[in-house]
């Protein structure tokens, strides 16, 4: 692997090209993710945050270049390959991807039912610890549709870490959240990373929970990448992550004048 | 610019033959799922039990008033040739080899097979196959095979349970209402029908049957756009290329049938 400075770099793409129905999303995008670190990828709608998680996770073959996860170029992995390159990984879908037909229970229990020789003591121990890193104890036998937005998320997140793997990735994991659960989600994704050394790549909205946790941002911008670590992306003078950070900027000082205007009103 | 039909049915020809090559080789994933480990056998019978039960009654209702409907028709075409006595026969082999297997398919299409592909194409939009994957779970092994093979399993019996409920209309019908006599009904029914001609046949398309719903259920699902109007006509297209297939398979199996004989001959 190519190392960043000191840093082994974990995720590398190289000079990715993607079209997506008749879209370019990618041209030549190239960007590496150092192991053991937290990685939050920014851009605005449409500029193909999920979609290099997918390329990341094997679920999306770019149309030209590579995408190398831990030395092996899943682009050009089979289908059985890929299970087996899989194993290593864990991801949070956006709507969580949970079955609808399992408990909660039985969604986390999965992939360790699957991969994992262990007893179902043994299961029930890692799913019940899961469940309370996400703040969701009393939820492992309801379903999924019993569930909120964001507690279907958190118990995603729970699945995707029940079998600590060494990179995981997380599509706005913060999304419909509420800034309690925010901070909570962030705290557990900045102890997993810590405890456990797993390398973690987040996309995000959240631009203040990004610049917390981030140990390097990727801004994805025209089909390109804009990365390195939080202060040098901060003092970017890229016009198109000056406007992004500008933007936030703005609905920030929207919020502070709200609350000013009313002080005795929500916060 | 004369060319531009024949272009536009060479196109579809290459784009169909694409299709039935994916379709062929989405059979031969089912297939290798269902020979290699790991065995879902408790999912298996978790489908086996939900489409029977899905179907149990509205194959119960469809199957007695054919049955009747067959008694009522049949008694008064066969009073003008005084063979009335025949109707346990046409009853019978008409139920056995032609509308048990072939109506069974067609309404275990409707309400078994669409909801399936239904459940699997939703299950491509809220991306949880693509969960599975990424959790190194293939999705043909976990999701697909059991539903198919299920349909397989469960379509013999349900073409079974329709002849039975189908006869037993018949036999309220003409016994109780017309005044048959009970016994030359059964009697002729249980003369007239052979197992291994019959009775084999009717197996033989009821797992065709099952194999065709199954397979081409669980195909309009796993290939769906991931999309609201991807699952409906998921849904939609399962019905209606099921049905026809059904209806197609079911005249050429009578014609080799009919042609060749039973397996070991009669």
């Amino acid at each position: 692997m190519s190392g960043g400075g000191t840093e082994q770099i974990r995720v590398e793409l190289d000079d990715v090209h993607l079209d997506f129905d008749g879209r370019r999303v990618f041209r030549g995008l190239s960007c590496g993710f150092p192991s053991g670190r937290i990685s939050v990828v920014l851009g605005g709608s449409g500029a193909g945050k999920s979609t290099l998680l997918r390329m990341v996770g094997g679920l999306q073959r770019p149309d030209r270049g590579r995408v190398c996860v831990a030395g092996q170029e899943v682009a050009r992995l089979s289908e059985r390959e890929l299970f087996a390159a899989r194993q290593r990984i864990g991801m949070l879908f956006q709507g969580g991807a949970l079955l609808d037909s399992m408990t909660i229970f039985d969604n986390i229990a999965l992939p360790l039912r699957e991969h994992a020789k262990l007893s179902e003591g043994a299961i029930a121990e890692a799913v019940e610890r899961r469940l309370v890193d996400v703040g969701l104890p009393d939820t492992a036998q309801l379903l999924p549709r019993q569930l909120s937005g964001g507690m279907r998320r958190r118990a995603a997140l729970a699945r995707a870490l029940v079998r600590d793997p060494e990179i995981v990735l997380c599509d706005e994991p913060f999304s419909g959240l509420d800034p309690v659960n925010v901070r909570r989600i962030e705290a557990l994704l900045v102890e997993v990373n810590r405890r456990l050394g797993l390398t973690l790549i987040v996309t995000s909205h959240h631009l203040a929970s990004s610049l917390r946790m981030a140990d390097r941002l990727v801004f994805l911008v025209d089909g390109h990448a804009v990365s390195g670590a939080a202060a040098e992306i901060l003092e970017s003078r890229d016009p198109r992550v000056v406007e992004f950070l500008e933007a936030e900027g703005d609905a920030r000082a929207g919020q502070a004048e709200a609350r000013s205007a009313n002080p005795g009103g929500p916060a | 610019m004369r060319s531009q039909p024949i272009e536009a049915v060479g196109l579809r020809v290459v784009g169909l033959l694409g299709q039935l090559g994916a379709f062929a080789r989405f059979v031969a994933a089912i297939g290798r799922a269902v020979v290699v480990r790991p065995y879902r056998f408790a999912r298996l019978v978790a489908e086996v039990f939900d489409i029977g039960v899905r179907s149990l009654a509205i194959i119960c209702a469809s199957g007695g008033v054919v049955g009747a409907v067959l008694a009522l028709q049949g008694y008064y075409m066969l009073v003008r040739f005084g063979a009335e006595d025949a109707l346990g026969t046409m009853v019978g082999l008409i139920l056995v080899l032609e509308l048990g297997p072939v109506l069974t398919a067609l309404l275990t299409t409707g309400r078994a097979a669409s909801a399936m592909a239904a459940e699997i194409a939703s299950m491509v939009t809220t991306e949880q196959l693509d969960g599975l994957r990424m959790m190194s779970v293939d999705p043909i092994d976990f999701v697909v095979a059991p539903k198919a093979v299920a349909m397989v399993l469960v379509m013999p019996m349900l073409s079974a349970l329709f002849i039975v409920c189908g006869i037993a209309g018949g036999y309220l019908v003409g016994v109780e209402l017309l005044g048959l006599d009970g016994g030359s009904y059964l009697t002729s029914l249980e003369q007239s029908i052979d197992f291994a001609d019959d009775v084999a046949q009717s197996l033989l398309k009821a797992l065709v049957f099952g194999a065709l719903a199954g397979f081409i259920a669980t195909y309009r699902g796993y290939t769906a756009e991931p999309t609201a109007a991807g699952v409906s006509a998921a849904t939609t297209g399962t019905v209606v290329v099921a049905s026809v297939s059904v209806l197609m398979a079911n005249y050429v199996i009578t014609a080799l049938w009919r042609a060749y004989g039973p397996p070991g001959g009669v």
